[in-house]
């Protein structure tokens, strides 16, 4: 723990080691964020498992929850990449929930939020970009190269247009990462600093900055299942490219 | 900002990937295809049902077209019942009319005669009683008997223009 940043709003992305561990050369301590990432884990397989325990054809509160999940993913799915894509279904399930629960429980006070943290954020978009372009090569060979020529366009914006559509190729892992991050650092920098104005201010304006403070909470929450949904939703039309390649 | 400092990227990485390798075995292999076995199980349950019920209702169908063709007969074979019966008994009852009327009209016809037959014997007893008057009267105012038979001519003749022709 680094001690110039005991109070300040940017301590809680502190990640230190709990055990040290290294392997050829790669340090794979556990740390506070990756004992966090297992916690969301567990907490998913409680939530779906918990729901799917009895299930029964006329489906209690706890297992309707989880079919809602479960045909939300799948109708976004469906409409974002069409039928192909189904066999992607679990993955793109298994990173909504990821996204979700990272995202909600970062908003438990005393805990770490793994998704405010870019080279997370980077791993989850970057293995999407790299599964998208694998794919899309693997179904369409070079012809997954046309995704970068835009048709019914005069031949002499075709250079230019081409180098557009490959830059906003290319930059997409670092928007779908950089969008997710920045929101949660943001929100989560943002409540600490104005928590830290409650008591402060208090003294002159009464409970008006903690009624802020626990809206600001209210907006974080919808910002966390947001990102979350914009998450998987880009991933699944990213997912769309690698199947259907005209624009 | 902590989130730069590379020493905190490996170690989250690795954990990043180990965990979610986990979360999506577990989703992939035993939590998803649960989920979608007893959606498709529901699917088919209602699919099942409502095949049960379509096919309910053509039988109720059936029947009632079944009923309604029953009902229909019946009604037909108690109407044709019903006026063979009428015309039935109308016939009896003409035949028994028509015999009676055949015998009223036979005893009737039997009375006239005898009426006819006593009348005319009645007119026949008073013309003897007339010319007997007849004969007597002259006798007494004449002192004298007429020949029977002319008598007899004269008296009828008489009766009968009497009788405006219409008698005997």
């Amino acid at each position: 723990m680094a001690s110039p940043l005991e109070h300040s709003p940017l301590a809680q992305f502190e990640v230190y080691q709990i055990i040290p561990l290294e392997f050829a050369g790669v340090d794979w301590s556990i740390t506070n964020s990756g004992l966090w990432m297992l916690v969301i884990v567990a907490l998913i397989w409680l939530f779906v498992s918990g729901g799917m325990s009895r299930a029964h054809i006329v489906p209690g509160r706890w297992q309707s929850m989880v079919e809602m999940v479960y045909e939300f993913i799948s109708n976004m799915l469906h409409e974002a990449a069409g039928p192909e894509a189904r066999r992607f279904f679990p993955f793109i399930f298994s990173l909504f929930m990821f996204i979700l629960f990272a995202n909600l429980l970062g908003m438990v006070p005393g805990t770490f939020t793994v998704t405010s943290h870019i080279i997370v954020t980077f791993g989850l978009a970057g293995f999407v970009f790299l599964g998208v372009t694998v794919l899309g090569v693997v179904n369409h060979g070079f012809g997954f190269l046309r995704l970068f020529v835009p048709s019914g366009v005069p031949i002499a914006l075709l250079p230019l247009l081409v180098v557009i559509e490959l830059i906003s190729y290319l930059t997409r892992p670092i928007s779908l990462s950089v969008r997710l991050f920045a929101n949660m650092m943001a929100g989560h920098t943002m409540m600490k600093v104005i928590a830290g104005f409650v008591v402060p201010l208090g003294l002159i304006g009464g409970w008006a900055p903690l009624l802020f403070v626990v809206a600001l909470t209210g907006l974080e929450m919808l910002i966390a299942v947001l990102q979350a949904y914009v998450f998987a939703m880009l991933s699944c039309i990213y997912l769309n490219d690698a199947y259907h390649i005209e624009h | 900002m902590p989130q730069l400092d590379p020493a905190v990227f490996s170690p989250q990485l690795v954990w990043l990937a180990i965990s979610f390798a986990i979360l999506y075995l577990v989703m992939a292999r035993s939590a998803l295809p649960k989920i979608a076995n007893i959606l498709g199980e529901r699917e088919n349950r209602i699919a099942d049902d409502l095949r049960v019920s379509e096919e309910l209702k053509d039988q109720s169908k059936e029947l009632e077209a079944k009923h309604d063709k029953a009902h229909a007969e019946a009604k037909a074979e108690a109407n044709s019942i019903l006026s063979a019966a009428r015309t039935q008994m109308q016939a009896a009852i003409d035949a028994k009319r028509n015999k009676a009327e055949g015998k009223l009209s036979d005893e009737v016809h039997a009375a006239e005669a005898k009426i006819a037959e006593a009348k005319a014997e009645a007119m026949d007893d008073l013309e003897d009683m007339a010319v007997e008057a007849c004969g007597a009267i002259v006798e007494r105012l004449t002192g004298k008997s007429i020949g029977a038979s002319g008598l007899r001519d004269a008296v009828k003749g008489e009766i009968r223009v009497a009788m405006g022709g219409k008698g005997a």
